[in-house]
């Protein structure tokens, strides 16, 4: 007979096998290096989350440099990091375009609308579709896109004033720094 | 010099309860009385040392000595000292010796207080403690030790996170803490146990008061992070089923189950090896909160010191702990034996549902909390879970164990029978549902029928649970501690199930725009504001806003929103401003500045959401009350019960 009091620790192997993988997986101190990275950004077409009979697509973005940033109105993280983003907005040195994440219309103008909207635009991404495309792995998330539309930096978790700083701004062409 | 002596402590504390495990479990194993004896002063000089390193982080921290590290990092010169001592746990490295701390004090504690317990079970609790001890004393020496200097020394420090400088961070993390590491304690109960053979009702009456004390303290930690959330993080909410929250609660679910299930085996023996298991699971489940917080593998808005390589380390140890116990369980647990059983309508049903329940709702969290990872593992790409998973899978398992809950009180054990007790639940239900319908329709005038079940569920236990104890008082008879605290936990429950119920069904609120003079109206209350001023703080600077409340005319209150700026990290925080008034929380935040005096202000009102808080200190005191019973505390001859299953010891 199969000794049921064995069953938690099956489990529990199992679990382990989970954690050590998640660990391999985790983000190096908060950095990812993504697989996009030097590759061509994924390209979509989502209803604008401020218009929804509007299309935004990301043919509108080649050009110039672009900042998408992932959030939701379900994330904590998002909320800290927007005082951020409205200062980067603010700063007016690379343009800021949003991926609502698997959320709520409503409650995603209601989160900007309480909050201030920093962005461009807004594409709506109700299921999660897009994300996947550029392997978001958990909001927020923000990528660096170059004119030629290539991903030149991601960065996992909230953007920071240190990240903008170190990360974002030195690879921004000076041309376009001393604008604003 | 002291960091360098408090590095010192720390590795002889190590070496410390390297001994006290290795006497605690090998003495008995070979039946060497000197190497079990060596256990208690391995115990003490532990103590001495954690608490001389945590003395020596803290001497550096008041000091401004930003020549170590982890000062340098999490403090500053215009830092308040009340803050430079509570920054010692505001990273990782200092919370990871404030849990040795704990850990070492539940530890002195169990081997002050447990001391008339059979000499040999004694030192194998003490030993397991140690093996829990020596794995977080190396994982802190080897990955986080906080003692590392500079150089050279940093001028001033890189400030404590701002969101984390409020008085709820003095209290939140240690008391958090106290709650999941004292599950250590059930958990090396439960291990001194199996490593013995012999488990009896003898042994669920000493866990019991150790358990209930780490619930007490994990409930109160909980509600005191929930409370800081809702005033500091600047938007009203309370809850936010982040990772880390879960992380809390699954021990707090699979404890209060635990609880439960530690009373059958107490008074009836039976459930021995589910309590066993209980009791691996809280202290198990505490671990994995500890390496889901601080690997880095969930991003939650606690992560702030996540680090890969920290979590290899923890993995593997809770892998030894884990998976150490819960082999030793495959192996011992087949041999306990249960006496006979029990009818359906028995308490024990009662108690086995409740078990069942509470379980069951850890494991929708668990899942919840853990699927985007193993979603990741498996390759399926990613998947995020929010409140409109946990919120109605959590309610799935709590409204069936709120409607048990009134009738197991009144059930008896092993026999089936309600009895006269039929017609008291019965006036009881009804009472409570007219009741009921008199908050909801009566006070809030309109309501869903959801709102109505979980005001009359919680109704009904408050009414249910007062009804033996009153009557036993009009009898005169006598009414242990233990009834008490049960009935006052019970009662705690219920206005936290009220009180939730109330918060999300009729909470109000608006983000408005407002110009200074100009006024909005939200839930009967009107809020005028009065524009914004500067505001100057000791390490921060940032704008401070009025709003003045009225109802119909009448004054309410002054509410003095804040967004501060803080000086050294730059980052802006949003303190908002609350006040209490007939049971509504009115509370209201600054938003942004949308030009010329204009802001963006955020009110809310919640109905009875303090009463949420409230409600967890009066079920920690039920739990307080529980533990202070005699039947605890008389001495019992440990040989009196024989032990239901002994196998030959190894």
């Amino acid at each position: 007979m199969i000794n049921r009091f064995l069953i938690p620790m099956v489990a529990f192997v199992l679990l382990a096998v989970v954690l050590a993988i998640g660990i391999k997986h985790a983000p190096e101190k908060g950095v990812i290096a993504s697989p996009l990275i030097g590759k061509p950004a994924p390209q979509f077409s989502l209803p604008s989350l401020a218009d929804p009979t509007r299309t935004v697509s990301s043919a509108a973005l080649r050009g110039r440099w672009y900042l998408l940033n992932v959030w939701g109105s379900w994330c904590g993280t998002c909320r800290e990091e927007h005082q951020m983003l409205l200062d980067v907005r603010r700063s007016g040195r690379v343009r800021l375009v949003g991926l609502d994440w698997r959320d709520d219309d409503s409650e995603a103008r209601g989160y900007l609308q309480q909050l201030g909207d920093p962005y461009e635009f807004v594409a709506a991404d109700h299921d999660g579709r897009i994300a996947i495309d550029w392997g978001v792995y958990a909001a927020p998330e923000s990528f660096l896109v170059n004119p030629a539309g290539i991903v030149v930096y991601k960065c996992m978790g909230e953007l920071t004033p240190a990240i903008w700083e170190k990360e974002i701004l030195p690879r921004l062409p000076k041309a376009q720094m001393a604008g604003s | 010099m002291l960091p360098e002596l408090g590095h010192f402590a720390l590795i002889l504390a190590l070496l410390l309860a390297g001994l006290q495990a290795f006497f605690g479990i090998a003495g008995p194993m070979f039946g060497r009385e000197r190497w079990s004896a060596a256990v208690i002063p391995a115990v003490a000089g532990q103590f001495v040392m954690v608490a001389t390193a945590v003395g020596c982080l803290m001497a550096s921290f008041v000091g401004n000595d930003f020549s170590v590290k982890y000062v340098a990092e999490n403090s500053n010169t215009a830092l308040p000292v009340f803050y430079r001592v509570a920054a010692l746990w505001g990273a990782h490295e200092g919370s990871l010796l404030l849990w040795i701390m704990l850990l070492a004090l539940w530890t002195v504690a169990v081997a002050v207080l447990a001391s008339r317990l059979p000499r040999l079970f004694l030192a194998r609790v003490l030993g397991v403690l140690g093996v829990i001890s020596f794995g977080f004393l190396l994982f802190t020496l080897a990955t986080s030790n906080p003692f590392l200097r500079l150089d050279p020394p940093a001028g001033d420090g890189a400030d404590l996170n701002p969101i984390l400088q409020d008085p709820g961070l003095a209290g939140h993390p240690p008391v958090l803490y106290t709650g999941y590491v004292g599950f250590a304690v059930a958990f090396a109960f439960a291990c001194g146990a199996m490593l013995e053979g012999r488990m009896d009702q003898n042994w669920a009456r000493w866990t019991r008061p150790w358990v209930t004390a780490a619930w007490s303290f994990l409930t109160c930690g909980i509600a005191m992070g929930s409370f800081w959330a809702y005033y500091e993080l600047g938007w009203g909410g309370f809850w936010f089923w982040d990772p880390v929250e879960c992380a809390s609660f699954m021990p707090w679910l699979v404890g209060t189950a635990l609880i439960h299930s530690l009373a059958v085996t107490d008074k009836r023996g039976l459930f021995k090896s589910w309590t066993l298991l209980l009791s691996v699971l809280a202290f198990s489940l505490s671990l994995l909160g500890t390496f889901l917080v601080r690997s880095g593998v969930l991003v939650s808005v606690h992560s702030f010191a996540a680090d890969p390589s920290r979590g290899v380390f923890i993995l593997s140890f809770l892998i030894v702990m884990i998976g150490g116990a819960l082999s030793l369980y495959a192996r011992r647990a087949p041999l306990l034996k249960s006496p006979a059983g029990f009818e359906l309508g028995a308490r024990e049903s009662f108690l086995l549902f409740n078990n069942v329940l509470l379980v069951m709702a850890a494991g929708t969290v668990f899942a919840g909390t853990l699927a985007p990872l193993i979603s990741g593992a498996l390759g399926l790409g990613t998947v995020s879970v929010g409140p409109p998973f946990f919120n109605p899978t959590f309610m799935l398992a709590m409204l069936p164990l709120l409607a048990l809950l009134s009738i197991g009180i009144h059930a008896s054990w092993k026999r089936g029978r309600l009895g006269t007790q039929r017609r008291t639940l019965l006036y009881t239900l009804v009472a409570a549902a007219v009741l009921g319908c008199g908050l909801v329709y009566g006070i809030y005038s309109h309501g869903h029928l959801l709102t109505l079940v979980g005001a009359t569920l919680g109704l009904w236990i408050i009414l249910s649970s007062l009804v033996d104890p009153l009557d036993r008082l009009r009898r005169r008879l006598s009414l242990p501690r233990a009834v008490i605290g049960m009935t006052v936990a019970h009662i705690g429950l219920a206005i936290a199930v009220i009180a939730l119920t109330m918060v999300q069904s009729f909470t109000n609120e608006r983000d408005v725009a407002l110009a200074p003079g100009a006024s909005a109206t939200v839930g009967g209350y009107q809020f005028r504001f009065d524009g914004v001023g500067p505001i100057e703080g000791p390490n921060y600077d940032g704008v401070g806003g009025t709003l003045v409340v009225t109802r119909n005319g009448a004054p309410v209150a002054v509410l003095k929103p804040q967004k501060r700026r803080y000086s050294v990290q730059h980052q802006v925080t949003t303190e908002t401003a609350i006040h209490y008034s007939r049971g509504n929380n009115l509370l209201v935040a600054l938003g942004d500045d949308l030009g010329a005096g204009r802001w963006s202000v955020r009110i809310q009102i919640r109905p009875l959401v303090s009463f949420i808080w409230i409600a967890a200190v009066i079920m920690a005191l039920g739990g307080a009350l529980a533990i202070s019973d005699r039947r605890y505390r008389l001495a019992r001859p440990a040989e009196a019960v024989p032990a239901a299953a002994a196998p030959e010891h190894a």
